[in-house]
């Protein structure tokens, strides 16, 4: 198990390789299929984001309402495969990770390598546990979109799996090779 | 003719939202913990180990297991002899919704249409099933089926004379293609025969069976067994980093079909596997 911290240094990202076991600790923002749509569209007219993404790790993440007391509620991973159409754009603003669940499109694995970005699994369905690593959370931009919002989160010993590394080698695409009989 | 009254619907439908949200079906978490001892890859492994401490972190601390606290899927059994009163059944069901996943801190998962996509913040409407039965009873199905797992769901008409390889390999490809999506170790529900929207409704009917228990026909028990086996075979494994454990049950239902037909439709559950069900 790996010990990294947030925003991710260039050369931790080339140091990353596919199946590592890592834990992040630091900075991540949510977002999700509509502020993705919306982060896009603010982008095509020219105007600035709610958050430079440049060098930041977005976490797709559309958590439960807190609690009383609690700074967040259950916050698991969603399906990565539905931002695939967002992400090349994305990385081109920057952007140098991604938390989610699930493959991504041969285009998307691409623009990683191209971009020496990662993409990050964190394990689906696991919310209640992972909610345990966020220590902070800050309302961002889109508060209408609930929780679909751009939250700020700091997260503690966040675990997740190297699921695309910065040369492009996907576990999605490899994984099952070993144990396929 | 016996009556019940819509309140006590609706505060049954809440329960049953909130109480399956916190603890999923405990056979399920079972299930995963059984398959440890034949996952040989170390990242399955820990994506399994991951799961079981998430259910009995959520089921103690009552919060929600999955962050997608899902499409709420209502079956109604209503017993020919019962009549509702107080209002509308329909109503009294979107009520305990409602109610639940505000009480309850579940998150709202609904748009109100598939084009304009605005957020209902209550989760209503629930998709409701209703089937007319025999006796004075009302049976309430409740499920949370979050869409990770219901958005590689199937359908699909084969030929009669692609039979039962065809059948096996259809799914088998389609599990295969579908990967980490759907939160494996997966439960198949697997509708076979009827038309194209009786199969659908036989895959989410199949989900709500005992976790595991085969289908009452040999031959149909039989069928089970072996897509059980050959999804296994794939690899694809847990949440998809490969391994040996992508799914857990296979529950097919079948009915008859046109002489030209052999419809089938799969709908995937994850691992959050939310179901409850209670008699008035």
């Amino acid at each position: 198990m790996r010990a990294i911290d947030l925003p991710l240094a260039p050369d931790v990202v080339e140091s990353l390789s596919m199946g590592d076991m890592c834990e992040l600790s630091g900075v991540l923002y949510t977002a999700r299929d509509a502020a993705h749509k919306r982060m896009l569209e603010d982008a095509a007219r020219g105007e600035p984001l709610p958050i430079d993404v440049a060098g930041q790790v977005l976490y797709y993440v559309g958590p439960t309402p807190p609690k009383p007391g609690a700074v967040i509620g259950s916050a698991g991973p969603t399906t990565s495969g539905r931002m695939d159409a967002y992400t090349p754009r994305m990385l081109e603003l920057g952007l140098t990770g991604m938390i989610g669940k699930g493959g991504r499109s041969p285009a998307v694995v691409e623009a990683i390598a191209r971009h020496r970005a990662v993409y990050f699994a964190a394990i689906g369905g696991t919310a209640a546990l992972l909610a345990k690593r966020i220590r902070e959370v800050e309302l961002i931009a889109y508060e209408d979109l609930g929780t679909e919002a751009i939250r700020r989160l700091v997260v503690e010993r966040f675990p997740v799996v190297v699921a695309v590394d910065s040369r492009g080698k996907d576990i999605f695409a490899e994984g099952f090779k070993e144990f396929a009989k | 003719m016996r009556t019940i009254d819509a309140s006590e619907v609706t505060a049954r439908i809440r329960e049953m939202s909130i109480e399956s949200n916190y603890h999923v079906d405990p056979a399920y978490v079972r299930k995963v913990e059984e398959a440890k001892a034949g996952e040989t890859s170390s990242l399955g492994l820990m994506v399994l180990d991951q799961i079981t401490e998430n259910a009995a972190l959520a089921s103690a601390e009552r919060v929600p297991y999955c962050q997608d606290t899902g499409v709420s899927i209502v079956f109604a059994e209503v017993g020919q002899d019962v009549r509702i009163e107080g209002g509308l059944l329909e109503d009294a069901i979107n009520e305990g919704i409602r109610q639940g996943y505000r009480d309850g801190y579940l998150r709202g998962s609904v748009v109100n249409d598939p084009l304009r996509r605005v957020n209902t913040k209550d989760n209503t409407p629930a998709v409701i099933h209703y089937r007319v039965v025999e006796g004075n009873r009302l049976k309430l199905y409740f499920a949370a089926k979050g869409t990770g797992a219901e958005n590689m769901s199937m359908a699909r008409m084969l030929k009669p004379s692609d039979g039962r390889e065809g059948v096996i390999q259809t799914i088998v490809n389609h599990v295969f293609n579908s990967g980490g999506n759907p939160c494996p170790p997966i439960l198949l529900g697997i509708g076979l025969g009827g038309s194209i929207e009786k199969a659908a409704l036989q895959a989410k009917w199949a989900l709500f069976r005992e976790l595991g228990t085969p289908n009452p026909d040999p031959l149909v028990a039989e069928l089970e067994g072996d897509i059980l086996e050959a999804v296994n075979r794939t690899g694809v494994g847990p949440m998809g980093m490969g391994g040996d454990t992508t799914c857990i049950a296979v529950h097919v239902e079948t009915y008859a079909c046109h002489i030209g037909a052999l419809p089938i439709c799969v709908n995937v559950e994850c691992h959050a596997h939310r179901h409850a069900e209670v008699v008035l």
